[in-house]
């Protein structure tokens, strides 16, 4: 087993070591790669329903008078639009307008504010957070030690969500309830990162092996769920454009150069990095992530090189076997003026060139999304 | 096709089993089940000359590449043509449908210093 040694391990280590998954080790979590087939976990997904431990993601809650004032200023999306029970993708940005993290923000009340923040980039998300709120009456409440999470992903999400939360069937894409489950308080969101529609559920490290268990028992009775690992969760996060922060984005790329600018609401009266992002949007940004689809058989890998009309024009920053498309895919840095979709290229990997071609992102639209 | 007990076998979990004047190679049950979903066989070009260790194919599966290395010194005669449409073979039938390729003019003798199928199951045993 590839697992380093003192790792950290989810709440679901035991149960999911029992039930045959392999582990592998990322950003010093033991988590899951795949427990039967990436390809058939991956398919699960698509066709009927996954899931997945998230449990090593981090979720602070922001709270106190001022606790919309601090999520406004940490973040490119607009908090204010968004009502009790609704969440939103947004950015955190530096004041360059690198991209600290990429988060999702639930709205409870305009005093209660709850984010889900990547596992690798926690520390420094708490950290940037609390020195935002300096002289700000809020209070920024790091809770992801106590708290695990796993996301039910797939059309049949939906139904199988029903056995541990039944309110949550009925909210709409991106809603968010609180909800008390086996007497704990837990946050369940209609969010994921597959590009199907799913819900993830965040629940006290003393009952996640429950909510586990539920839907596990729930789903691969009547719905044909598979549990899945990092392997799946990659190849769908990827078919469906979403973003790796580490891989595709970090401190020094933007949401413009990644293909977001979307989230970023230059509207808003202030936020941090708004002024990098006014001048990068009225210059336009330099670079801008680009997709890429191999025409030939072979598995483009992170790390290789990319080159339109032979000359070297970056290197992949995520790529893999598209299960969907069954191809090959990655995506890119590529320079302004970007090529354009048709484009030819070429991705370099065991000493050989594959020949690719510039495709529109997302590679792939679930035709199952709400 | 090669019962896995008249084959040899490679630390790098290669099989290789000499009939006739040809060897046969592919890679074990306990190598196609660590690499896991196979989605592509880059195999050598016929008529190519190996030597013992050296990469003569890549595995790659949706979540990594594997370098497949000759057992024995020879000169590659034929590739299994299945695998370009089903690459898939080598997980479902890695000693039979799943081979990756032929040599002639095989080292005997480095094929005979190779483990025997007991050997290799007391090196799995030992390497993990």
């Amino acid at each position: 087993m590839n697992v380093a040694a003192g790792n950290r391990r989810t709440a679901l280590y035991q149960l999911q070591k029992e039930a045959g998954a392999r582990f592998v080790d990322f950003h010093g979590w033991d988590l899951p790669v795949q427990f039967s087939s990436i390809l058939k976990e991956h398919q699960a997904v698509r066709n009927a329903c996954g899931l997945f431990d998230v449990s090593h993601m981090g979720q602070v809650w922001v709270t106190g008078k001022d606790a919309l004032a601090l999520v406004q200023k940490v973040n490119t999306n607009d908090a204010a639009r968004l009502a009790p029970g609704q969440a939103m993708y947004s950015h955190m940005l530096n004041d360059r307008g690198g991209i600290v993290d990429d988060v999702i923000v639930s709205c409870f009340s305009s005093e209660r504010w709850f984010i889900v923040v990547n596992a690798s980039t926690r520390e420094g998300d708490v950290a940037w957070i609390r020195k935002n709120a300096e002289g700000l009456d809020c209070i920024v409440d790091d809770q992801s030690d106590a708290l695990g999470m796993v996301a039910l992903q797939g059309p049949s999400a939906k139904d199988v969500i029903d056995a541990v939360c039944p309110e949550a069937a009925a909210l709409p894409r991106f809603g968010a309830l609180e909800a008390r489950l086996w007497g704990e308080d837990c946050v369940v969101t209609r969010t994921g990162y597959t590009g199907e529609d799913g819900f993830e559920v965040v629940a006290p490290n003393a009952i996640i092996t429950r909510v586990w268990q539920t839907l596990l028992a729930r789903g691969t009775s009547s719905f044909n769920l598979l549990p899945c690992g990092l392997g799946a969760r990659d190849t769908l996060r990827l078919e469906a454009g979403l973003l790796l922060y580490g891989n595709d984005i970090d401190e020094n790329t933007t949401p413009y150069e990644a293909g977001y600018g979307w989230v970023v609401k230059l509207a808003k009266a202030s936020f941090n990095g708004k002024a990098a992002m006014e001048a990068q949007k009225k210059a336009g940004p330099g670079r801008r992530l680009t997709g890429l689809r191999l025409l030939e058989r072979g598995v483009p890998r992170p790390g290789c090189k990319v080159f339109i009309g032979g000359a070297e024009a970056g290197t992949l920053c995520s790529a893999t076997f598209s299960p969907t498309l069954e191809a090959g895919i990655g995506a890119y840095y590529a320079k302004a003026p970007v090529p354009a979709p048709g484009a030819k290229a070429e991705v370099e990997g065991h000493g050989r060139r594959f020949a690719a071609e510039v495709v529109a992102l997302p590679f792939y639209r679930s035709p199952n999304r709400i | 096709m090669p019962q896995p007990e008249k084959c040899r076998y490679t630390k790098s979990h290669e099989w290789i089993v000499v009939e006739g004047g040809e060897a046969l190679v592919g890679i074990s049950d306990h190598a196609q089940h660590e690499i896991s979903d196979v989605v592509f066989v880059d195999l050598p070009k016929a008529g190519r000359a190996v030597t013992q260790g050296e990469g003569a194919a890549v595995v790659e599966s949706v979540k990594a590449a594997f370098d497949i290395y000759a057992p024995a010194a020879g000169t590659v005669s034929a590739v299994n043509p299945a695998l370009a449409g089903d690459p898939a073979l080598l997980n479902r039938d890695p000693h039979g449908e799943g081979w990756l390729f032929k040599l002639t003019g095989v080292d005997l003798k480095q094929v005979d210093a190779l483990m025997t199928l007991a050997q290799y199951q007391d090196f799995l045993k030992t390497a993990h």
